[in-house]
């Protein structure tokens, strides 16, 4: 939709533009900044004209998906978990081939499946600080609850760095229940067995923000969450009971099961 | 940037969407279904990519190649997707369909061969087709693996040809409401933006407008100090003494969170939008009633306590009560003594849900002065109507008013209300009275579609049946109440008819239905498919599920038992109706046909350990036309050069009635030589007959469609008599109908589900409907109407509802709407049944409502069967279903 406050458009050429001037909003892909009404927005700012590649493979084996990687190329990078998580997703491959990796993190929705797949394979968000240095952070800790992240003032997203091993085959389980089959999630969990042999299991989706579950004692873990997200895609005792159930067929497939 | 091949110079604005530039431009394929991201009808290709132009910042495009679906064929020569769109009859009010072909063919050249189309097409939405048309579409063309359907052929009753306005639709061509230029008889057009109300009920104690109406390019600001005095309702029927007078255009009282608290008019409606945030409004905030039994009790805050009974038609503005029925038959006490007497009995309370009718078009008009008149071109299913009320609210004579449609985007009863034409009307005028003769639109947003639009009436239904040992029902008990919301447009209607028929349907010697239309401060209950009887349905038919099984028998072999045939009475809680004339066992063939398909073959199998497997089954009975009168008139003229011109007042939107009202002048005049090619349709416009009710109560093909039935008789008989069409003198043939008698038609829905207990996921194995429409005009636009019932049926069964909190629609998007997505809707088997009625034009019956009603109950009934538990709320969303089950395993 219009956004009728808008009065700039400015292309990001460089670090130095990302400096936002009040009511200036960064623009990813722009599919959900044009989706809603955006009243206090006045200047848009775009970061696609800086030009990331959309993904680096990093030297420990790792690969680096630049915050403005759509993500379509998420879904289309091999393993099959990165095809469950974007078609998880609401959106259509039409919006799929825009949105960004960066835009769903950012935007921190429980059900953002870019969330989901990064928080389970145990990824990184890498933050560019306004000081023009830089800050790396679990993504189970940057989403800090619906529509908040750790960013302060100032910090961009610059990318999220998946951990070597993240394309293991068979390393990584994905489940997901919703209330319609390819509606919004409503319960999504992500287990991953790292190299080392590690089990990470983490809840998005039901919870207010990413969640880890200790393999070793799931239902402790599930006992003691206290953010269970209610919204129109899910009352939270559903939710809670849903995301037992898929933790449970999660330790099973990985073979994790206590 | 390059469109469909032509250059367009314009500069896009930060922040606009490339949606709005295009149409700015004057290419006007793309639609706004949602403006979101959701739907889909805006889908462009940028440089060969198909996106939602909605969600594309246009300054992105700048350099970039776009092509609409008009860029993508012509009538004359449609790209193959378009072809095979309208080969299947994949649309009904076509208003997707641009975003369709584009979407397909941005598919059909990718290097995915073919593609699921429940996940590639998640993000298309169409509210008309139930999907099943627009799967054999995507088959045809050769993007998905999926059988396709027949070939369809015919140009006469009992053919489907294609409808005609099908090639223009398919590619893009067709114009909507608002597909009009960004300018009118030279001048820019102006736009309307609304304030609405945050709070469900108080008083405008002041507005100061002075800021916003100095803002550059604002032209008018409209307050309740601008209202015309008149109360009207903007529910419209033929008599517009149906529905109580308790709407004012702008009031200085809201009594919901959303209401219209003041109008804008400006140069865009991005100035618009920012003038209203510069009106200064207090309001003095008061008590609010958002409950419907709240509302009844006494002391409870008044919504409309104001005003005065017998005037307003209100049955009690002292006691929130809109309207009421009380009644039972053949004497009070009767039911009572029946039930104690009765061998088995049961009984429960059933509530609905807010369902959105969520047409994909939105409501809109835009609105001039031509020679005197006042011209609105609005997205309505009751041209006739709207234009009658306007005149009334504004002041002006009938003849001052003229009221136009485009193709109409979808209406499902969304459009039998006057909710934009008003304002428009009355800014229009205003305006005129300065000298400035701009026309002005207002466009609601998809939002507005559930904070500002009446949607369904939420029901609450307790029921009692009693029947005796060989299952022979012995006493009916319904006491019902609905929310009609802050205002009472069709909640005299949707009561009345909503315990009629599906009461009716039912033989029993002792029935007493209380009945209750109850104000509250939440947003508007209008009309709805269905018009109440599906509320009712949920109920009854659930409680006859229950009665069956204490009687030992099946549901199909209860309702035998049960329902009327000919020559019974029709008793609701008084006396019998006499106006619905029953003809022939089209129930009855229609409870055989669903009860043996569903039986067929035997049953699935569960889809995997754990799932629980159960069957349901239920009726529905709707009288083919609305009681209280439904007129239309028809002219059919044939010129000399052989074109025939067939004029009807009655308005396309989605319902066919354009393709059958051909069909049959084609039928009609088959014997004297006339081409079916050279019929033309003149519709939905005030100036082209004398008078249509409209399109509503599913009357496009027995009263409208009547009118012109009679009207090519006309002009038949005329020729056979040897008159002859003369260069200044066409031959015309004229029709009218009057609605009266009225007969009845029947669907039987049956389904197979499989039940998930830890999840709570309901699926649909096997879905069969069953439905007497009686002669079938056109077989696979009768088809389409079921199975686009049948959907909107399992949407609210299942999935679909507005929520509201503290007063406040939380539902605002189609996605937290959860409109029903392509993969979301199973597919159905239609049967018909074998009868023709002796009333309808060749034996036909109406068929556009009715498929929906039977839908939720036999979902519940099945669900029922599989779980052991009984389902009293819809939707029957999956946490419900679980905690349902969660909590009877606690019992």
């Amino acid at each position: 939709m219009d956004l009728t406050t808008v009065t700039s458009h400015r292309p990001a050429r460089g670090r130095g533009d990302l400096a936002l001037a009040p009511g200036e909003s960064l623009l990813a892909g722009g599919t959900w900044l044009f989706s809603e009404p955006q009243p206090t927005t006045t200047g848009l700012v775009d970061l696609t004209t800086l030009g990331w590649p959309d993904t680096e493979p990093l030297p420990d084996g790792g690969l680096r998906l630049a915050a403005t990687c759509p993500v379509a190329v998420l879904r289309d990078l091999g393993p099959e978990p990165c095809r469950q998580a974007a078609e998880a997703l609401l959106m259509s491959w039409k919006v799929a081939a825009v949105a960004t990796v960066g835009g769903n993190l950012c935007l921190a929705l429980p059900a953002g499946a870019v969330t989901s797949l990064t928080a389970g394979l145990g990824a990184e968000a890498v933050v560019w600080t306004p000081d023009g240095g830089e800050r790396r952070e679990p993504v189970d800790r940057f989403v800090r609850g619906v529509r908040r992240t750790s960013l302060a003032p100032g910090e961009v997203l610059r990318a999220v760095d998946l951990p070597a091993g993240w394309d293991a085959a068979g390393a990584t389980w994905f489940g997901r229940v919703s209330l319609t089959d390819h509606g919004r999630s409503g319960a999504v969990v992500v287990a991953h067995r790292s190299p080392s042999g590690a089990l990470r299991v983490v809840v998005t989706a039901a919870t207010t923000r990413p969640v880890l579950v200790d393999p070793a004692d799931p239902t402790a873990s599930l006992a003691a969450v206290d953010c269970w997200y209610d919204d129109v895609h899910g009352a939270p005792d559903w939710r809670a009971a849903v995301t037992a159930d898929l933790v449970a067929q999660a330790l099973a497939a990985l073979g994790g099961a206590p | 940037m390059i469109v469909d091949g032509h250059d367009v110079a314009a500069e896009p604005r930060p922040g606009q969407c490339l949606r709005t530039f295009l149409r700015s431009a004057g290419h006007l394929a793309p639609k706004k279904g949602c403006d979101a991201g959701d739907c889909g009808a805006c889908t462009v290709l940028v440089d060969g990519e198909a996106r939602h132009s909605c969600l594309v910042p246009a300054v992105r495009a700048g350099d970039a190649e776009v092509t609409t679906a008009a860029g993508l064929g012509t009538p004359e020569h449609p790209h193959p997707v378009q072809r095979a769109f309208l080969d299947a009859r994949g649309f009904q009010c076509g208003f997707c369909t641009a975003g369709y072909v584009v979407t397909a063919a941005a598919i059909a050249e990718s290097d995915d061969a073919t593609v699921d189309p429940d996940v590639a097409l998640k993000g298309n939405l169409c509210r008309c087709t139930g999907y099943r048309s627009v799967r054999d579409a995507l088959a045809r063309a050769g993007i998905t693996r999926e059988q396709t359907g027949p070939e369809h052929t015919g140009t006469g009753v009992g053919g489907s040809p294609p409808p005609p306005a099908g090639p223009d639709v398919v590619t893009g061509r067709a114009a909507y409401t608002l597909d009009l230029p960004g300018d009118h008889a030279g001048l820019a057009v102006l736009h309307l933006a609304v304030l609405q109300s945050p709070h469900s009920h108080a008083r405008v104690v002041r507005i100061d407008t002075s800021a916003a109406e100095a803002l550059p390019g604002v032209h008018l600001v409209l307050t309740h100090r601008d209202d015309p005095g008149v109360l009207f309702s903007t529910a419209r029927h033929d008599s517009r003494l149906d529905d109580p007078d308790d709407t004012r255009v702008l009031d200085d009282v809201v009594r919901f969170a959303g209401q219209r608290v003041a109008a804008v008019v400006a140069e865009s409606p991005a100035v618009a939008e920012a003038a209203l945030a510069l009106l200064a409004v207090d309001y003095e905030v008061l008590p609010a009633v958002l409950d419907p039994d709240e509302a009844r009790e006494p002391g409870a805050p008044l919504v409309h306590g104001d005003k005065d009974a017998a005037t307003s038609r209100i049955a009690d503005p002292s006691a929130n009560l809109v309207a009421a029925t009380t009644g039972e038959v053949p004497h009070s006490g009767a039911v009572d003594a029946a039930l104690a007497t009765a061998a088995h009995r049961v009984g429960g309370t059933f509530r609905t849900s807010r369902v959105s009718q969520a047409a994909l078009e939105t409501h809109g008009a835009r609105a001039w002065m031509e020679d005197g008149r006042l011209v609105v071109r609005t997205s309505s299913q009751v041209p006739f109507l709207v234009r009658d009320e306007l005149a009334h609210v504004l002041g002006l004579e009938r003849d001052a008013v003229r009221v136009t449609t485009g193709r109409v985007g979808g209406g499902f009863g969304g459009k039998q209300e006057m909710l934009v034409e008003d304002l428009v009307g009355l800014a229009v005028l205003r305006l005129a009275e300065r000298g400035d003769h701009r026309a002005v639109q207002w466009e609601l947003t998809r939002e507005q579609q559930v904070t500002l639009v009446p949607g369904r009436h939420p029901f609450r239904v307790a029921v009692e049946l009693g029947c005796d040992a060989d299952g022979v029902l012995s006493a009916m008990s319904l006491d019902v109440r609905s929310d009609t919301g802050a205002y009472g447009n069709h909640a005299v209607g949707v009561l009345f008819h909503g315990v009629h028929e599906s009461v009716a349907m039912y033989r029993c010697p002792a029935k007493r239905v209380l009945g209750e239309a109850v104000y509250t401060h939440t947003v508007p209950a209008g009309a709805f498919r269905g018009y109440g009887l599906g509320q009712v349905a949920f109920a009854i038919e659930s409680a006859l599920d229950d009665l069956a099984r204490a009687a030992g028998l099946s549901p199909a072999e209860i309702r035998r038992r049960n329902v009327v045939v000919p020559g019974d009475a029709l008793v609701v809680n008084g006396p019998p109706t006499t106006d619905i004339e029953l003809s022939g066992d089209g129930l009855h063939q229609c409870l055989d046909l669903a009860e043996a398909a569903l039986a067929e073959g035997g049953a699935e199998p569960a889809p995997g350990p754990g799932w629980l497997v159960g069957e349901g089954l239920a009726a529905a009975m709707i009288a083919t036309i609305p009681p209280r009168g439904h007129h239309a008139e028809a002219r059919v003229t044939l010129a000399v050069d052989g074109s025939v011109e067939v004029a009807v007042g009655s308005a396309e939107f989605g319902n066919g009635s354009a393709t059958v009202h051909v069909q049959l002048v084609a039928e009609a005049l088959a014997a004297h030589g006339v081409d079916p090619a050279a019929i033309r349709l003149r519709a939905g416009d005030t100036d082209a007959t004398s008078y249509d009710t409209g399109a509503f109560g599913s009357t496009g093909s027995v009263v409208a469609g009547g009118a012109v039935h009679a009207a090519a008789q006309d002009l038949a008989a005329r020729l056979a008599a040897g008159e002859r069409p003369a260069p200044d003198a066409p031959l015309i043939g004229l029709g009218e109908h009057h609605g009266d008698p009225r007969a009845a038609a029947y669907n039987v829905h049956a389904v197979r589900v499989a039940v998930h207990p830890p999840t709570g996921e309901v699926r649909v194995l096997r879905s069969i409907h069953a439905a007497d429409a009686g002669r079938v005009l056109n077989p696979e636009q009768l088809r389409g109407q079921v199975e686009g019932g049948v959907a909107m049926g399992y949407g609210s069964a299942l999935a679909e509802e507005v929520r509201l909190v503290d007063g406040v629609v939380t539902t605002r998007t189609l996605r937290d709407y959860r409109f029903p997505q392509v993969g979301q809707v199973p597919h159905t088997r239609v049967l018909l049944a074998e009868t023709t009625d002796p009333l309808g034009p060749y034996g036909a019956k109406s068929m556009s409502e009715a498929p929906y009603n039977p839908v939720a109950p036999a979902v519940a009934n099945a669900v029922r069967d599989a779980t052991g538990v009984r389902p009293h709320a819809l939707p029957m969303t999956r946490d419900r279903v679980w905690r349902l089950l969660q909590e009877d395993r606690a019992r």
